[in-house]
C-alpha cells in the first residue's frame, strides 16, 4: 500500500510553481505523444502553441476565444472560494446564449443604443436563474451541487437545440438549425477595427478587477473565503451560509451568461446549436490553474484559448483528430492536481505489510 | 530508590531524542520505571510528554537513545509489538466504534489475538470484576459514559498480560469520585506487579498516586522526584522554570441584575449520540463569573450551541437578554447585542486555520467598525489585531501569519483577546484553558477576572473543577443534560461537585454529620 503523509510546511512559492510545472510537464508528454504519432514533436509543439499566435490575426483570434472562458472562469473562483463546486458554468454559458438570442430575436427590429444592453442583461440573468436552480435544490434540499449542476448542463444543451430547431429557428433559413442573423443594434462592437475582438474581452477584464475586488478588499467577500475555508467558523461567527451559497452561485451563474451572450451577439452573431466547445469545462481548469487568483487565471485563461486555437491548427496542419484539444486540458488538469498532491503530501510505501491489528494503531495515531 | 536492584528496572530509556522539524521534540531523555511502580510524567502541553510516550509505544522511531525492557535493549517496532511486549496504552482520546459493544470493540483492538467473542467476553467480566471496574461486555458504546469508555479502553490493555500500562491524562473526562475509583484499581494493579506510568499535568492527583515523578521542560528533563515529598508549588515551578507566574486566587464577588437568562431550555440534540437538554435555567449575573462543570458529552456542546445561536432552539423565550428574547436571533445579531463567544475548538470554529490572524481578528470583529459601506477597513482590522496580539502577549512573528501555525495556548490567548476587546456585556467560553500551558492559563483567567470587575457577565463551562472553582463566583454542573443546582463557590465543595457532576443533585442529609465526621 501507498500512503500519503502530510508534509508540514505548505510553500506559497510552490503553490505557484506548481501550474508551471503541471504546464511542463503536459508540454513533455505531448512531445513524447506526437513521437508515438510519428509527428516531429518539435515541429508539432510549435502547431500547436506558437503557430497560432504567430501573426497579429492570430492574437486577436486567441482574445476572442479567451473571453468568455475568462468570463466563465472568474465567476468560477467565487463559488469554488466558498468551496461551492459549480460544474454548470457550460449550462449556465448556453442558457445565457439562449435567453440572450431570444430577447435579441424579438428585438430584431429595434434600434437605439439601448437593445444591447438589454440584451446583455437577459444574457446574464438567463445564465444567473440556471445556477439559481442548483442555488436553490443545494439550499433548499441539500442536493449536491456537483451533480445538479452537470445535469443542468446536459437540461440547458437540449433546450437551445430545442431552441434552434422550434421557436428561434430562422423561417428563412431553409430549415438549417440556426436562428436569424441579429440586428445590429443587438451585436457587441469589434474593441479593435479590422479583429473580431470584441467588447467581451473588455467585460471579462473588468470582471476580473471586480471579482478581485470582491475578493480581496470587500467583507462579502471575506464572508464566502471564511465560509470556503471553515463552514463552522463561519456559522459561528454568524455568516449566513444559505445566503452566501446563493450570492455565489448567482454572481458565477451571471458571468457564464454573460459569456454566452457575448458569444452570440459577438463572433457568432446568431444563434446556433454550438455556441461553446466547452468553454465551460475548459474554464473549471483555468480557475484552478491560476490558483483562483484574477491575475493567475487572466494567464491561464489565455494558454486555454491558445490549446483551443492550437487543436484547431493542428487538425489543419498536421491532420490529428481535434481530440487533441481535450487532451491537452484534460493532461494539464491531471498534472496540476498531481503537483499539489505531491506539494501537501508525500509519498511514503511502507517497507512491510503490517498484522491486522495494526489497524488500530493507525487509528490511534490519527487521534492523536 | 536507593537500593541496588536485583532486577532490572522494568523499563529504562536513554538518551531519547526526536526531532520534528523545527523543534526539538524529546532531547536527551533519561527515565526508568521500576516493576510495580506507579511513575508520573508531569509536563506542561508541548513539553514532549505525548512524543516520549509514542516512542515507547512504538509510534515513533527516536532518532538518538535506545530503550531498555528488563534490562535488554529493544528496538519497538510498532505497537502491535509493544502489545507483545506487554505494554498497554490508554489514549486521552478514545478510538471506539459507536455502535459496536464492549466485546467487539475489545476485540477489534486485539485483532488475532481476541479469540472467539463469548470467551472474549468472560475475560472482560473477570477483568473488569477483579479491578473493580464495572463494565457489562454486551452494552453498545454509545451507550457508555466517559468513564465507562475509559474503562473499556484500561480493560482492553489488562484482558492481555501486562507489563506497563501508560495512560496519558486519564483523569480530564472523569468526575473526583471516578477519579478515586481509578485510583483505587491503578494501585491495585501496582501492587500485582505492573508497572504504571501516569501522565498528568494536575499536581495534586500525581502527589497522591505517585511512587516517583520525572518532570519535562521544553523536552527536556527538568527534575526526578517523590511527588509526595514536594509541595504542588515545587513541582510546578520544576513544570514551568522560574519565570512563568503560576495562578493565584482571585476575590470572589457578587453579581448585579442578571444579564443572560435561561428558562427551561429543552432541546433534542441533532446529533443520535448527543444529548438532550432537559429544562436547563439559569441567570449568569453582570459582573460574575458562573462556572459550570461536568464531564465532557453530557450536554455541553448543546447547550453552548443554544447559547451562540448556531443551533435553533424551538422556544425562542428560553434565551433572555435584558432587551427581551434572543433564542431566535442569529449568531450575528446575538453579538450585535452585546454577546461574545469562545468555543471549544480553537481551530476550525473559533479560528479559521488557513487565514491570518488579521483575517481572523476581522472573524467576529467586524461589528466594530472594521468594516466600512462593505469594504473592510484593512488598516483598521491591522491595528486591532496588532493591539490584541500586545494586549495579550500573543507570541507570533505578526499579524500576517496563519492561525494554524500558532501554539495552542497563543491562539486561545488571541481568541479570547480578540472577543474581550470587543467589549462585550455578556461573554460565554467554553474550556477556555484547555490543553494551554499554566501560563497562557493564568493569563486567561486574570483577563476573565478583569473583564468580570467592568461588569461584564461571564459563563465558564469546564471540564476543569480545579479552575471553576478558582475563577468562577458560583458553580453548577451538567449531568446527562440537566443542571444541578447553582450556588456561590464559597457555599459549596469539590466533593458536591462531583456528586453533581455524577447525576446526583440532591441535598446531603446529614451535613453536620459529614461535617462533624
Amino acid at each position: 500500500m501507498i500512503k500519503l503523509e502530510p508534509r508540514g510546511q505548505h510553500s506559497k512559492l510552490m503553490a505557484w510553481l506548481s501550474p508551471i510545472l503541471a504546464g511542463v510537464l503536459t508540454l513533455i508528454s505531448g512531445a513524447i505523444l506526437f513521437a508515438l504519432l510519428g509527428q516531429d514533436p518539435i515541429e508539432a509543439l510549435h502547431t500547436l502553441l506558437i503557430l497560432p499566435v504567430a501573426d497579429l490575426y492570430g492574437i486577436s483570434e486567441l482574445f476572442v476565444k479567451a473571453a468568455p472562458i475568462l468570463l466563465c472562469a472568474i465567476g468560477l473562483s467565487v463559488v469554488f472560494k466558498a468551496k461551492v463546486w459549480n460544474i454548470g458554468a457550460e449550462g449556465q454559458l448556453l442558457m445565457g446564449g439562449l435567453i440572450g438570442s431570444a430577447c435579441a430575436l424579438q428585438l430584431i427590429d429595434a434600434e437605439g443604443f439601448w437593445v444591447l444592453p438589454i440584451v446583455l442583461l437577459s444574457g446574464m440573468l438567463g445564465g444567473a436563474l440556471w445556477a439559481a436552480l442548483a442555488a436553490w435544490l443545494k439550499t433548499h434540499f441539500n442536493a449536491n451541487e456537483i451533480l445538479t449542476t452537470i445535469m443542468l448542463n446536459y437540461i440547458a444543451l437540449n433546450l437551445l437545440i430545442w431552441a434552434v430547431h422550434g421557436p428561434l429557428k430562422d423561417p428563412e433559413g431553409f430549415n438549417f438549425p440556426e436562428s436569424a442573423m441579429f440586428s445590429d443594434s443587438a451585436l457587441l462592437p469589434t474593441l479593435v477595427e479590422g479583429t473580431r475582438v470584441h467588447y467581451g474581452m473588455l467585460f471579462a477584464l473588468l470582471a476580473l478587477v471586480a471579482i478581485w475586488v470582491l475578493l480581496s478588499r470587500s467583507f462579502l467577500g471575506f464572508q464566502i473565503k471564511v465560509l470556503g475555508l471553515d463552514a463552522r467558523a463561519a456559522r459561528l461567527a454568524g455568516f449566513r451560509e444559505k445566503r452566501l451559497t446563493w450570492i455565489a452561485l448567482l454572481i458565477s451563474g451571471a458571468l457564464a451568461g454573460l459569456a454566452g451572450v457575448g458569444e452570440v451577439t459577438g463572433p457568432l452573431g446568431q444563434l446556433v446549436p454550438q455556441i461553446s466547445p466547452g468553454y465551460g469545462y475548459a474554464a473549471i481548469i483555468v480557475a484552478f490553474l491560476g490558483r483562483l487568483q484574477p491575475f493567475g487565471i487572466l494567464l491561464a485563461g489565455l494558454l486555454m484559448a491558445l490549446i483551443y486555437m492550437g487543436g484547431e491548427m493542428a487538425q489543419i496542419n498536421l491532420g490529428l483528430p481535434i481530440a487533441l484539444t481535450g487532451l491537452f486540458q484534460g493532461m494539464l488538469l491531471f498534472y496540476l492536481l498531481a503537483c499539489d498532491v505531491l506539494i501537501n503530501f508525500r509519498i511514503r510505501i511502507p517497507a512491510l505489510a503490517k498484522p491486522v491489528a495494526d489497524t488500530i494503531a493507525i487509528q490511534e495515531e490519527a487521534a492523536r | 530508590m536507593a537500593e541496588p536492584h536485583i532486577t532490572p528496572p522494568r523499563l529504562t530509556l536513554r538518551g531519547i531524542t526526536k526531532t520534528y522539524p523545527g523543534c526539538v521534540a524529546n532531547d536527551a531523555i533519561d527515565l526508568s520505571i521500576e516493576a510495580a511502580e506507579i511513575h508520573a510524567l508531569l509536563g506542561e502541553n508541548g513539553a514532549g510528554k505525548s512524543t516520549l510516550m509514542k516512542v515507547i509505544y512504538g509510534l515513533v522511531k527516536p532518532d538518538q537513545g535506545e530503550l531498555l525492557w528488563d534490562g535488554l535493549p529493544i528496538d519497538v517496532r510498532d505497537p502491535a509489538h509493544a502489545r507483545k511486549l506487554g505494554i498497554g496504552m490508554v489514549f486521552q482520546h478514545f478510538s471506539l466504534f459507536e455502535t459496536l459493544t464492549v466485546t467487539e470493540n475489545i476485540a477489534l483492538a486485539l485483532g488475532e489475538d481476541a479469540g472467539d467473542l463469548p470467551s472474549l467476553a468472560e475475560r472482560i467480566s473477570a477483568v473488569s470484576q477483579k479491578y473493580g471496574m464495572a463494565l457489562n461486555p454486551d452494552r453498545e458504546v454509545h451507550t457508555l459514559s466517559v468513564g465507562e469508555r475509559q474503562r473499556v479502553e484500561i480493560v482492553r490493555c489488562l484482558v492481555q498480560p501486562i507489563k506497563l500500562l501508560i495512560l496519558d491524562e486519564p483523569t480530564s473526562v472523569l468526575t473526583p469520585q471516578e477519579v478515586e475509583t481509578l485510583f483505587v484499581t491503578l494501585r491495585q494493579l501496582a501492587e500485582e506487579g505492573c508497572s504504571i506510568l501516569f501522565i498528568s499535568h494536575k499536581l495534586n492527583e500525581v502527589r497522591a498516586l505517585c511512587h516517583r515523578a520525572t518532570i519535562l521542560r521544553a523536552g527536556r528533563v527538568s527534575g526526578e522526584c517523590v511527588p509526595t515529598e514536594e509541595s504542588s508549588e515545587s513541582l510546578a515551578r520544576m513544570m514551568v522554570g522560574d519565570d512563568t507566574p503560576i495562578s493565584t486566587d482571585y476575590p470572589k464577588v457578587q453579581g448585579q441584575e442578571p444579564f443572560l437568562q435561561v428558562r427551561g431550555l429543552t432541546r433534542l440534540s441533532d446529533d443520535p449520540f448527543g444529548v438532550d437538554l432537559q429544562a436547563i435555567s439559569f441567570d449568569v449575573q453582570a459582573g460574575e463569573i458562573l462556572g459550570i462543570a461536568g464531564v465532557a458529552g453530557n450536554g455541553q456542546e448543546e447547550l453552548l450551541g443554544a447559547l451562540s445561536g448556531e443551533d435553533e432552539v424551538d422556544n425562542h423565550d428560553a434565551i433572555h437578554f435584558p432587551h427581551g428574547a434572543v433564542g431566535h436571533l442569529s449568531p450575528r445579531e446575538r453579538r450585535a447585542a452585546g454577546m461574545a463567544f469562545v468555543p471549544e475548538e480553537r481551530l476550525g470554529r473559533g479560528a479559521v486555520p488557513d487565514m491570518s490572524l488579521k483575517d481572523n481578528a476581522l472573524l467576529t470583529g467586524f461589528l466594530t467598525g472594521l468594516v466600512k459601506r462593505g469594504l473592510i477597513a484593512h488598516g483598521k482590522t491591522r491595528d486591532f489585531a496588532e493591539q490584541i496580539i500586545e494586549r495579550y502577549r500573543v507570541k507570533t512573528p505578526g499579524t500576517e501569519t496563519h492561525a494554524a501555525s500558532l501554539s495552542g495556548g497563543n491562539l486561545q490567548k488571541f481568541i479570547i483577546g480578540r472577543e474581550i476587546m470587543q467589549q462585550p456585556k455578556l461573554l460565554i467560553a467554553a474550556h477556555p484553558t484547555w490543553g494551554v500551558d499554566i501560563g497562557a492559563a493564568t493569563a486567561i483567567h486574570k483577563a476573565l477576572i478583569e473583564l468580570r470587575d467592568q461588569g461584564a457577565a461571564i459563563l465558564v463551562v469546564s471540564e476543569d473543577i480545579d479552575e471553576l472553582f478558582q475563577i468562577s463566583d458560583r458553580i453548577g454542573a451538567l449531568c446527562h443534560g440537566r443542571l444541578s443546582p447553582i450556588k456561590a463557590t464559597p457555599q459549596t465543595s469539590i466533593n458536591e461537585v462531583g456528586r453533581w457532576m455524577a447525576g446526583d443533585f440532591s441535598e446531603p442529609q446529614a451535613t453536620a454529620e459529614t461535617i462533624s465526621a
